[in-house]
């Protein structure tokens, strides 16, 4: 067993980007998630790792000294949270049509605007569904604990060097201010320059040696053609990505009639009231999409056979609720609950809701039955008024 | 009689293209200052046998192919973004050549923020700034550095004063911080400019190398096309009009 530390959510991060043979990270301060660039300015890594930390002069330049050095082969990384994701769009946008390794911390707090400090989900639509412009996907991972934090910083690193694709996590306030129990990893010592040239000489820049055409990174096409084809690369390759890179968690699914869908701080949440319920009698489960991009439609999809209805659970007005929608396809009832503008839903409240649904489910079920019966019983009585005329 | 083949002989030759520009057509209008700016940096990198370490970065603006014509590693930047692009390219690889070449909008519009942190930080690199007040690529609207009274799509009846507000002299902002090594404003109309502008280049590019922080190098240019001019002309009015209020020469270091 690893090296146990009590740490915060956001010093998680910090932390596994150092051990995990980071080469940069550039930040800009906002809060939730200003411990991850003092924690790093703290430690200070670069004399002995040679890891880059820049406070940049804000978010949007951050996003694109992440854009110069993945372009470089290198390892990099910026976070933020909420508006300060929506400043640094464009330049995501320009990572994922580019194809860079880059890897995109989203802290989320309430909002529109500038909103709470507090935790929320209401991001969902604009880190799994694009948010810059044009078509295009980031792989998106949804930590529910302080050790996924830590863990998923270096799984980020390599699915966005696998796939060449920007990658995002897509943490809340909560996560990133709680403290938990993490296991450690040893120290991956960064790649060495020469390194970086074998693993990334193919496409990045470094520097043209004699032998090779100049490497140009770029978004941009004047033609429409090629710029098509460009599209159609990437799309095959978010394909690709959703074969192979799903990864969500059944709780309690194997009994369960009604199912909560919840990420992140809300999946937590549910468990607790999955635990309340079922002493209650209830036969509640969850599925919790650890992945955001590519989503578990498919589990969905397939538990809509047993399930009587589902709940997806969010600290937003309801975002990925649309998904799971998508994923039921009218089979069941698919309901949304949620707190926001920075508002936890307790756990006794999510059961309510739950509960509240159970009810409208089964009085559907009791009235469809009595509507039933009452047809078979006047099919019955006309029967034998037939008979008896006769 | 003396054949084209008596005259193309390697004795004869007085000039030939650097091998760091590309065979690819440039997209600059005929009598555009870019070419000369590009071949002068080129050559410059050449003589000094750096080509290997060298990175470039690209911006959005008539320059945007930049990258199609220097036969050296390149980025493509967001509009006004290539100094962060190139601070993040630097921090990882320190002892590489790193170089951004953007236009008035890009580097004093739309990047000023990138452009005076970057230069504040003491980056190791070399910013080239191409000035011709004007936003040639999509169609000649009003820069940041467009004149007083100087029609543009955007100000069809001169640029006025009290609507648009002053130029912006950010050559001279930028030599005020203490990050920034040289700054220098050239041009490249005549001979003896582009001489003047490839001796700052070469000062520029030997700065990286002993790591002295940015050199900022301002070329006032013309844009023919959008100024609506002959090449000749707009040269002309580049000197009656913009050197005035852009005087040539090295402003520090």
């Amino acid at each position: 067993m690893g090296e146990l530390r009590l740490m915060k959510g956001n010093e998680a991060i910090a932390e596994a980007a150092i051990r995990c043979g980071c080469d940069a990270y550039f930040g800009y301060p906002i809060t939730p998630q200003s411990e991850i660039l003092e924690y790093l300015t703290l430690e200070n890594p670069e004399p002995i790792t040679g890891m880059v930390v820049l406070q940049a002069e804000s978010e949007i330049a951050a996003i694109n000294m992440v854009y110069g050095s993945s372009a470089c082969g290198k390892k990099a990384m910026t976070s933020s949270s909420s508006p300060g994701i929506s400043l640094k769009q464009e330049g995501i946008s320009y990572i994922a049509g580019a194809e860079l390794p880059a890897l995109i911390v989203n802290v989320v707090r309430g909002g529109p605007g500038l909103g709470t400090i507090q935790p929320s989900q209401s991001d969902y639509f604009q880190s799994v569904k694009g948010g810059g412009h044009g078509d295009y996907k980031l792989i998106v991972l949804a930590p529910n604990s302080v050790q996924e934090q830590y863990d998923f910083v270096s799984l980020g690193f390599e699915l966005a060097f696998k796939y060449r694709n920007p990658v995002l996590i897509l943490s809340d306030g909560a996560i990133g201010q709680m403290m938990e129990k993490v296991e450690l990893t040893d120290y991956i010592p960064r790649l060495s320059d020469e390194e970086v040239i074998k693993r990334t000489g193919s496409w990045a820049t470094h520097g043209k040696p004699e032998s090779r055409k100049h490497n140009i990174i770029t978004s941009l096409n004047l033609q429409p053609e090629p710029q098509e084809q460009h599209n159609h690369h990437l799309q095959a390759k978010y394909k690709e990505i959703e074969e192979h890179e799903l990864r969500y968690e059944k709780f309690h699914c194997e009994d369960a009639e009604y199912v909560f869908v919840a990420y992140g701080t809300s999946s937590r949440l549910c468990q607790k009231a999955i635990q309340l319920g079922r002493a209650k009698g209830l036969k509640l489960g969850m599925i919790r999409p650890i992945t955001l991009f590519p989503y578990p439609t498919n589990p969905i999809k397939k538990a809509a056979k047993k399930a009587k209805a589902f709940l997806s659970v969010e600290m937003s007005a309801g975002q990925m609720v649309e998904d799971v929608r998508l994923a039921v396809n009218g089979k069941r009832p698919v309901e949304h609950y949620g707190r926001y503008g920075g508002m936890i839903p307790m756990p006794d409240e999510i059961l309510e809701a739950m509960e509240e649904l159970i009810a409208k489910v089964e009085k559907k079920a009791q009235k469809k039955a009595e509507k039933k019966a009452k047809k078979k019983a006047e099919k019955k009585a006309k029967k034998l008024a037939k008979k008896e005329k006769e | 009689m003396i054949t084209i083949e008596d005259i193309i002989k390697e004795e004869n030759k007085v000039f030939s293209k650097t091998k760091l520009l590309t065979d690819k057509t440039f997209s600059y209008c005929p009598g555009c200052g870019h070419g000369v700016a590009h071949r002068i940096i080129m050559e410059v990198i050449e003589e000094m046998g750096i080509n290997e370490q060298t990175i470039g970065v690209a911006p959005v603006g008539c320059s945007v192919l930049a990258y199609d014509f220097m036969d050296v590693d390149m980025q493509q930047a967001a509009h006004g973004r290539a100094p962060a692009v190139a601070t993040g390219i630097s921090r990882v690889f320190p002892e590489k050549y790193v170089f951004t070449y953007q236009g008035d909008g890009d580097l004093a519009a739309i990047g000023t923020a990138e452009t005076i942190h970057a230069c504040s930080r003491a980056e190791n690199i070399v910013i080239f700034f191409i000035n011709n007040g004007i936003y040639g690529m999509t169609g000649g609207q009003m820069a940041p550095t467009t004149l007083v009274g100087m029609k543009t799509s955007t100000s069809p009846h001169g640029r006025d004063l009290h609507n648009m507000g002053f130029p912006i002299k950010i050559t001279e902002m930028v030599a005020q911080l203490d990050g920034v090594q040289f700054v220098t404003r050239q041009s490249v109309h005549t001979p003896s400019a582009v001489r003047k502008t490839k001796k700052a280049v070469k000062k520029a590019f030997e700065n990286i190398k002993n790591k002295k922080g940015v050199s900022f190098i301002e070329i006032v240019s013309n844009c023919n096309s959008g100024w609506k001019m002959t090449p000749v002309k707009s040269n002309e009015w580049m000197e009656e009009n913009m050197f005035p209020v852009y005087p040539l020469g090295d402003i520090k270091g």
